[in-house]
């Protein structure tokens, strides 16, 4: 506290700041600023401090659920995974649940085993690349390094099961796309092993070091009570404490069938966010393993749907914990091919409001460190 | 003999013709070597647009490693970039934004149509909010087409670059 | 001598130190408190509200009040609302399929939802009406007029604590804007499947022109803080206008959008 002088007494008359008012500087953050990404955030501050913050979104909005409404269930799916494309099976997952609830199709066992590996392999990919920006954003070069390049190991294995690097459109109501290939798990097996051993070393090189520990604990502490009343979810509502994930409370397709164990901290700060997308890696290794162990080893691989699927007259609203945290699909049909109307639940976008709200105090440098920590993807919260 | 020649009446005309015949001389050995310098030292604005940003990031991990290729990472402030790589697609509110970024940047400039978006708006064609393409805004160099892109293929569209850039007339 | 005058020196220096201590920890002091008046005074020109820490509590210790004249008012203004509801069964008519079939499988219909949904329908008996009861989903359709009690009844006397999204959905046939709040509960692990759709209907214009005509609604951001930024998006959308909330800015459109609200159905995409 005692280097937050501000000489006010001995300025000279000239520079003698009378009104209060004068003192507060509006700030544009972004959209062309290496610490905001594609988004806008107009702070005001008094000196180094935040006083108030507008996040400014939209820079992104590219309509996908208008469009949704004059395509049909099938030729959705490829816009519908945009929004994250180094996270596309799960933001696809709820909307292929929904239609599945629709159209009133089963799914075969092997399908949901395939599905839950693809999908946790998929939240890997997305938070080591999340990892990456963090560690740029907070100056740690080699913590873009490492994650970036062990991120490829888990893009080849994808890009063996789907053809694709990061855009899969793997995931279909009814099933999967196509069969993994032959050597599949053994291979799967091998690299998810060595993928868990390098993601341990992090703990050394960044969730141990001081001056990660200096630039994050206890910044932009969001309490218990503020986490829920703010409705925030994933990555930022574990992080202060709230036992909240999908996978276990409101389990979809086999996750009931695995044991699954969620990560919780209890202090909230900028610190416990950025660390608990990197246990939830640990624990995706996890559930591969056994994923690869209990699934079929042989039977199809998807239920045939009729060539243009028509939803019956009802809604859906199906939840998936993805690599953020839950995304939602609202699916209103008219028995018609084409959704009546589509709504994208997104995690980011329901994260935002905690921004300005963990802004408001914090010091201007401390702002690349709580806005990245919200596990925030800007083109996701556009749609 | 040259103080003959250079007589107080002639001098400017002189010096015009000899710095005519120094420039003829000089200039293409020069601009090639300004250019050479500009191929091997492309500073990409650090401006995401959408998507596509994601294979962008790859780019720059230990695997692809554009550095090898003589284009630095980007992070860079903008009066010292050279080079724009729209990263997908470009939406109404963000277009005037993006032809600010372009107009700040010191010339020569260049610029690299990342994915499909950025070429003709790609799947979101038939949107509200997306221009279809960035040529009405900025004077593209290189398309690069995906959606996204493979690092190989952004590699590749940045290698085109350099030889458009050894060919050009240095300015 | 040398020494002792030295250490009065010192103890001088010490008591000079001592003093500019006291100064600059009054400044430090001062300079504090009117970063927070300064802190205050922003968030009240963004929001009605000064610190969201504040509020929190308040409504807590309002609410118990509040809500006893609520269970009230409903049976003094039963007989009166009787007529508004005999014009309702048009707006019933999209969402009619669902009940006609809980109608027949009655019997199957899951418990643990059935009761608590009971409790809201018992409670608002006119205003509220079923929309359907399914595993884990179910769905109350409120009047617009009744919105603002049936949730704050919902945050009283049930763990629903957060909203998770809200809908806006346009039905021109029938004239209506429907919204429709999707309702989530953290803290009760026995509720933590559970998402109650909380939906309403507001009247729709031809010619929107939002934030004057009559597609208003009031903002439930009180009740559940979450609904802000959701708001906003549904305001630019769909031009429902939220009434109390403390800024319906533009959110996701570019700042030119002068076209009809893009979620409106006779809004068209080019070339569909
Ligand atoms: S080309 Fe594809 S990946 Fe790139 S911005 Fe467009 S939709 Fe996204």
């Amino acid at each position: 506290m005692a280097e937050q002088v501000i000489p006010t007494k001995k300025m000279p008359p000239g520079l003698q700041v009378e009104n209060v008012d004068d003192r507060i500087m509006t700030l544009n953050v972004g959209p062309q600023h290496p610490g905001s990404g594609h988004m806008r955030i107009i702070v005001k501050i008094d000196g180094d401090y935040i006083v108030d913050a507008d996040p400014d979104p939209g820079y992104v909005h590219r309509g996908e659920e208008k469009m949704a409404e004059s395509r049909n269930y099938i030729t959705n799916i490829p816009h519908l995974e945009r929004p994250v494309i180094h996270d596309s099976c799960n933001i696809l997952y709820p909307y292929v649940l929904g239609v599945e609830d629709l159209v009133g199709i089963e799914v075969p066992e092997r399908a949901k085993y395939v599905r839950v590996i693809a999908a946790e392999l998929n939240r890997c990919i997305y938070i080591q690349y999340w990892l990456a920006i963090y560690g740029i954003f907070l100056g740690h070069s080699t913590m873009f390094m490492w994650p970036a390049g062990d991120r490829e190991l888990l893009i080849d294995l994808m890009e063996k099961i789907t053809g694709a690097r990061v855009t899969h459109a793997y995931f279909i109501p009814g099933g999967v796309r196509n069969d993994v290939p032959a050597n599949f798990e053994d291979v799967c097996l091998r690299q998810v092993n060595y993928f868990e051993k390098r993601i341990k070393e992090y703990a050394d090189i960044f969730y141990d070091n001081p001056i990660l520990k200096a630039r994050t604990e206890d910044t932009g502490v969001l309490s218990r009570e503020d986490a829920i009343r703010l409705g925030t979810t994933g990555s930022v509502l574990r992080a202060s404490g709230v036992d909240y994930d999908l996978r276990i409370k409101e389990p979809y397709d086999v996750y009931d069938e695995l044991d699954v164990h969620t990560n919780v901290l209890k202090s909230g700060d900028s610190y416990a966010r950025s660390k608990i997308p990197w246990l939830d890696m640990l624990e995706s290794c996890n559930i591969i393993r056994q994923a690869l162990e209990k699934m079929p080893k042989s039977g199809s691989i998807r239920t045939k749907l009729k060539p243009n699927p028509k939803g019956r007259e009802d809604e859906v609203y199906r939840r998936v914990e993805s690599g953020r945290g839950s995304a939602g699909c609202h699916i209103i049909s008219r028995g018609k091919p084409e959704p009546y109307r589509l709504k994208l639940s997104v995690s980011s976008f329901r994260n935002l409001i905690a921004l300005p709200y963990l802004l408001k105090g914090e010091k201007l440098g401390n702002m690349p460190a709580v806005y990245w920590s919200l596990n925030y993807w800007p083109v996701e919260a556009d749609r | 003999m040259l103080k003959e020649l250079v007589t107080p009446q002639n001098a400017n005309v002189f010096v015009g013709k000899l710095g005519d015949i120094l420039y003829k001389a000089v200039d293409q050995p020069l601009g090639m070597a300004i250019n050479w310098g500009r191929m091997w030292s492309l500073w990409p604005v650090h401006i995401e647009t959408a998507c596509c940003s994601v294979e962008f990031g790859a780019a720059s991990s230990p695997r692809y490693d554009v550095e090898r290729f003589g284009i630095i990472e980007a992070f860079g402030s903008l009066r010292q970039c050279d080079l724009v790589v729209v990263q997908g697609t470009i939406t109404r509110k963000m277009a005037p934004r993006l032809r600010l970024v372009y107009d700040q940047m010191p010339e020569p400039k260049y610029v690299i149509a990342m994915g499909a978006c950025a070429i003709t708006g790609g799947l979101y064609f038939d949107s509200y909010n997306v221009l279809p393409g960035i040529d009405g805004i900025l004077p593209v160099d290189v398309y690069v087409p995906g959606c996204p892109p493979r690092p190989e293929t952004l590699i590749q569209g940045c290698m085109l670059l350099q030889e458009k850039i050894k060919r050009m007339k240095a300015r | 001598m040398s020494k002792s005058e030295k250490k009065v020196t010192s103890k001088d220096e010490d008591k000079k130190k001592s003093d500019e201590k006291a100064i600059g920890d009054a400044i430090i002091a001062a300079a504090n408190a009117r970063r927070e008046e300064l802190a205050k005074e922003a968030l009240a020109t963004r929001s009605n509200k000064t610190l969201p820490k504040e509020v929190k509590e308040k409504p807590k210790e309002e609410k118990p009040k509040e809500s006893k004249p609520k269970e009230e008012k409903p049976k003094e203004s039963k007989p009166k609302e009787e007529k508004p509801k005999e014009s309702k069964p048009k707006e019933e008519k999209p969402k009619a399929t669902p009940p006609s079939k809980t109608d027949t499988e009655e019997e199957s219909l899951p418990e643990f939802e059935k009761s608590f949904v009971d409790k809201i329908s018992s409670q608002f008996t006119d205003d509220v009406e079923v929309g359907y009861i399914k595993e884990n989903r179910t769905r109350v359709n409120v009047k617009k007029e009744k919105i603002l009690e049936v949730a704050q009844f919902i945050k009283d006397n049930l763990p629903f604590d957060h909203a998770e999204s809200v809908t806006g959905v346009d039905f021109p046939e029938d004239k209506e804007i429907g919204v429709v709040y999707h309702l989530g509960s953290y803290t009760d692990p026995t509720y933590s499947k559970q998402v109650l759709a909380l939906a309403t209907r507001v009247p729709r214009e031809e010619n929107p022109n939002p934030g004057n005509d009559s597609t208003k609604l009031p903002s439930l951001r009180d009740m559940f803080y979450s609904v802000e930024f959701h708001e906003r998006e549904i305001f630019e959308m769909l031009g429902v206008y939220f009434e109390s909330h403390p800024d319906n800015r533009r959110l996701l459109l570019p700042e030119d959008w002068a076209d009809l609200p893009p979620l409106r159905k006779d809004f068209r995409n080019k070339g569909r």
